[in-house]
């Protein structure tokens, strides 16, 4: 035990381990809080950020076609880059909490349909200008406009009408929902002056860093914004954003030390890489997921006992083992984990049973003609090695699975959404409401299951609007399970975020909401 | 008319109509590709709205033949026009991203240009003994490795084990010229090892080639030492065959390293390309290919012309 204590504080006092993790781990061992923390207290100088110097990041996921309007960020490194020169009206913590950017102070009337921000008073754009209840109006609006093209039209379109009040932003919304702050802290709505309408392009925002050079699909390039409302963000003089989508070239360069941290490990090579002295494995679970998709309204899998057979008919463990290489978690069926906040954790998890799956194959009534499941390598990483290793455990159930492989190129056109079953991916969403809202409602424009289900409906608009948790908890639960058993989706397991950090680097923690802490690992983190 | 300089307008004129026919054929090859622009930029996200409000800013329900002419309009007036997926400008991208695929290219030539000569001169001298064996073993290994195997062995063995250089071989204007030559170290010896065997087996087979004739073996009773015959009576005459090989492999250092260019993230213009036609960002992959087919022609017309120069038979035709 001791010999686990020295490394623990040898970490911390690399600023590798956060005070948060060490006090974690440090009492489960049977350390008493009050000493370990000051154990803490006495080696970690790191947990004071240090200011200074220059942060890089290795990124998977760029391209020489990506731009710096945020209305168009869809891959990690936009993603990132928004992330860091753009400031919402709020995060989200890691525990589901709000944590207040731009807006000081978020209310709603009682039905959750009028919210009102209050803006807080000097928050400066990199242009020098302030920001003011007008330019949040003026950014909204950008992104709700239908010709915007903008990812976040689907959060913001439920806003009927937004208007500024001095310092107050308030919004009225077609119907009530109490996760609005939630939707507004997506990283497409970064606050630009007059809501970026003058230059979608330009990349001025409120963030920690402002662009000092970008080069799509190369680096991004940010200095630290002077006049930053927030002290305790943004360490490093400079940070940097270099676009490397190799992984192999990706981890030597980050052992090399040429970047300081390095996103989506190989999960083949995460063990080899938790070797080496210099870098560490950080591994969050996130709720990212890969699924099975099957169109409940086509034959032959309009029959739930047919969907029934396949969900049981499926090996999660095995998939998560093999797949994920143990970093991640089995899925239930429905597109929520313990990372979102108000999940039930009581529902019971589905598991491989053959002999179940063989029942209700045989009530199902199919005639035994191949069932085909189309998957192609980009459908998700080991999309293929997948669906072949469910197709190996439905045949074991007598089920005639079998797969198809579809090229890359043109998957999402000509597959995903058109042919009833097939291997997809879904990234997660701030909060239930919005997962399900995106894909599960009747009328979701991304209806990929083809799910109408009018009680399950009714319990979501319920639950949007329910201020009381208890109660929207018992709703959240109630339309989980519906799902897993009745719905289209087939969700074998959730993806943990793995990522690699070098030890110079201090003030890590975790966060579910999205890779390398929610895209903010380069302004929250600092040299030592 | 010089015969020479006939040649060349000639080549140069055919070279322009081949462009003329490239660009139409890359067109035609986009425009066959599943799905369009909008489909591609929007992937798993596209709803039919937004599909629609993209095309229509995009100008892509336009007719394929308007299209294509408007763009071979702006590209005669020298306009490339602006990418399709993030609005830049395409002829300011393309100068930055050839700049570098020619720093690139010129660094591997100027190393593996001379040297696969200078082998294959003294593969050719020592042939059938063991400094022909080594040289033509060692090279045929290099150029029998794949291009990602062998720059993931660089990439260990020199950022890992030997901790020299760096494993992402970025360059960025404002760079110095030392500073980009350390840069690039890891790319350029991987090139060096795939282009090396080609060049050099080409100089030692033609050496060795004119090493049969008459004046080979007057010079041998002479009594010149068997280095100043390879020198002075047999590499001369053997120029044209080399010289055709080694213009084949400069035009493949400028267009065919887009493996290369992943692995060690290189900003040149094959990731561009590749990156462009994924997205279906056709000014963007049309450009690119003209640039790319302009250097293949290119580089042939002055492969031709070295091979007349420096034959007297070609150089007086009768």
């Amino acid at each position: 035990m001791t010999d686990l204590l020295d490394t623990m504080l040898t970490r911390a006092r690399k600023g590798v381990m956060s005070r948060r993790e060490f006090m974690a781990r440090t009492t489960a061992m049977g350390v008493s809080a009050g000493i370990a923390s000051a154990l803490y207290g006495k080696v970690a100088r790191a947990d004071e950020p240090k200011k200074g110097g220059v942060i890089r990041g290795g990124i998977y996921g760029g391209e020489s076609t990506n731009s710096l309007d945020p209305a168009l960020a869809a891959s990690p490194v936009p993603v990132i880059t928004c992330s860091t020169w753009g400031e919402m009206l709020c995060d989200v913590t890691p525990d589901g909490g709000l944590d207040m950017r731009v807006a000081e102070e978020a209310s709603s009337s009682p039905d959750a349909k009028v919210w009102t921000f209050k803006i807080r008073q000097g928050v400066e754009f990199h242009n020098g200008k302030t920001v003011t209840a007008e330019d949040v109006v003026a950014t909204l609006k950008r992104h709700t406009d239908e010709k915007s093209q903008s990812g976040a039209l689907g959060i913001v379109q439920g806003i009927a009408e937004m208007k500024a009040e001095g310092d107050k932003v308030v919004l009225t919304l077609t119907s009530g929902n109490s996760d609005l702050p939630y939707l507004l802290a997506d990283y497409h709505l970064g606050i630009q002056p007059n809501g970026g309408f003058d230059n979608p392009t330009e990349g001025i925002g409120a963030g920690p860093y402002k662009v000092e050079t970008f080069e799509p699909g190369v680096r991004t390039v940010f200095t630290k914004h002077a006049n930053y409302f927030d002290s305790s963000v943004g360490h490093a003089d400079q940070v940097e954003i270099l676009v490397i989508n190799d992984n192999t070239a990706r981890t030597a360069a980050l052992q090399s030390g040429q970047v300081h941290m390095i996103n989506r490990v190989d999960p083949k090579i995460s063990e080899l890489l938790k070797g080496s002295p210099d870098v560490a494995v950080k591994q969050t679970a996130g709720r990212g997921h890969f699924v099975f998709i099957m169109h409940v309204d086509k034959a032959p899998f309009d029959n739930n006992d047919l969907r029934m057979a396949l969900k049981l008919g499926i090996n999660r463990q095995e998939m998560v083992d093999k797949i994920l290489g143990g970093l991640g978690s089995r899925g239930n069926d429905f597109p929520i984990n313990a990372a979102y906040p108000l999940f039930d954790d009581t529902i019971p998890q589905r598991e491989y049973d053959a002999a179940a799956a063989a029942d209700y194959y045989k009530k199902s009534g199919h005639d035994g003609s191949p069932i085909i499941l189309r998957a192609a390598p980009g459908a998700f990483p080991g999309a293929v090695d997948a669906a072949n290793l469910f197709a190996a455990s439905a045949n074991a159930a007598g089920i005639p699975l079998q797969v198809k492989l579809e090229p890359d190129d043109g998957y999402w056109t000509n597959v995903w959404n058109v042919e009833p079953f097939c291997a997809s991916y879904w990234g997660g969403r701030a909060v239930q409401d919005q997962m399900y809202t995106t894909a599960y409602l009747s009328t979701a424009d991304w209806n990929d299951t083809k799910f109408k289900n009018m009680a399950f409906d009714e319990l979501l608009i319920a639950a949007r609007a329910e201020l009381d948790l208890a109660k929207k908890k018992a709703d959240y639960s109630q339309m989980a399970q519906i799902l897993r058993d009745e719905g289209g989706l087939i969700l074998p397991m959730f993806n943990d975020f793995v990522e690699g950090v070098r030890n110079e680097i201090g003030g890590w923690y975790d966060d579910p909401n999205g890779e390398l802490i929610n895209g903010r690992a380069l302004s929250r983190c600092w040299l030592t | 008319m010089h015969p020479v300089l006939k040649l060349v307008v000639q080549r140069v004129a055919l070279g322009l109509l081949l462009l003329l026919a490239v660009s139409a054929v890359i067109f035609l090859g986009v425009e066959a590709l599943p799905g369009d622009t909008a489909q591609a930029i929007l992937g798993q996200s596209a709803t039919p709205v937004a599909l629609e409000n993209l095309r229509e800013k995009m100008g892509l329900n336009e007719p394929a033949l308007t299209r294509y002419f408007h763009w071979l309009g702006g590209v005669l007036t020298g306009d490339l026009g602006t990418s399709l997926t993030n609005g830049t400008d395409i002829a300011q991208a393309i100068g930055q991203r050839l700049g570098n695929t020619l720093f690139l290219a010129s660094c591997a030539a100027v190393i593996s240009v001379p040297l696969a000569l200078v082998l294959g001169i003294i593969a050719a001298r020592y042939a059938g003994r063991w400094p022909d064996k080594v040289i033509s073993g060692l090279t045929l290994a290099t150029i029998s490795l794949p291009e990602f195997v062998a720059a993931y062995f660089v990439i260990y063995l020199l950022t890992q084990v030997f901790p020299i250089f760096q494993p992402v071989a970025m360059v960025f204007p404002g760079m110095g010229f030392w500073s980009k030559l350390h840069a690039v170290a890891l790319p350029v010896i991987v090139l060096v090892l795939v282009v090396l065997a080609h060049m050099m087996r080409m100089t030692r087979a033609a050496i060795l080639n004119v090493m049969q004739s008459a004046y080979i073996e007057t010079a041998e009773l002479k009594g010149l030492r068997p280095i100043q015959i390879i020198w002075r009576h047999a590499f001369p005459n053997a120029i044209a065959p080399i010289v055709s090989v080694v213009v084949l492999n400069l035009a493949y250092l400028v267009v065919g390293v887009v493996v290369v260019e992943v692995v060690f993230g290189y900003n040149a213009l094959g990731q561009y390309l590749v990156d462009h036609v994924t997205k279906r960002d056709l000014p963007v992959v049309q450009a690119v290919g003209l640039v790319f087919a302009g250097v293949y022609i290119g580089l042939n017309i002055l492969a031709d012309v070295i091979a007349i120069v420096a034959n007297p038979r070609l150089r007086h035709p009768k």
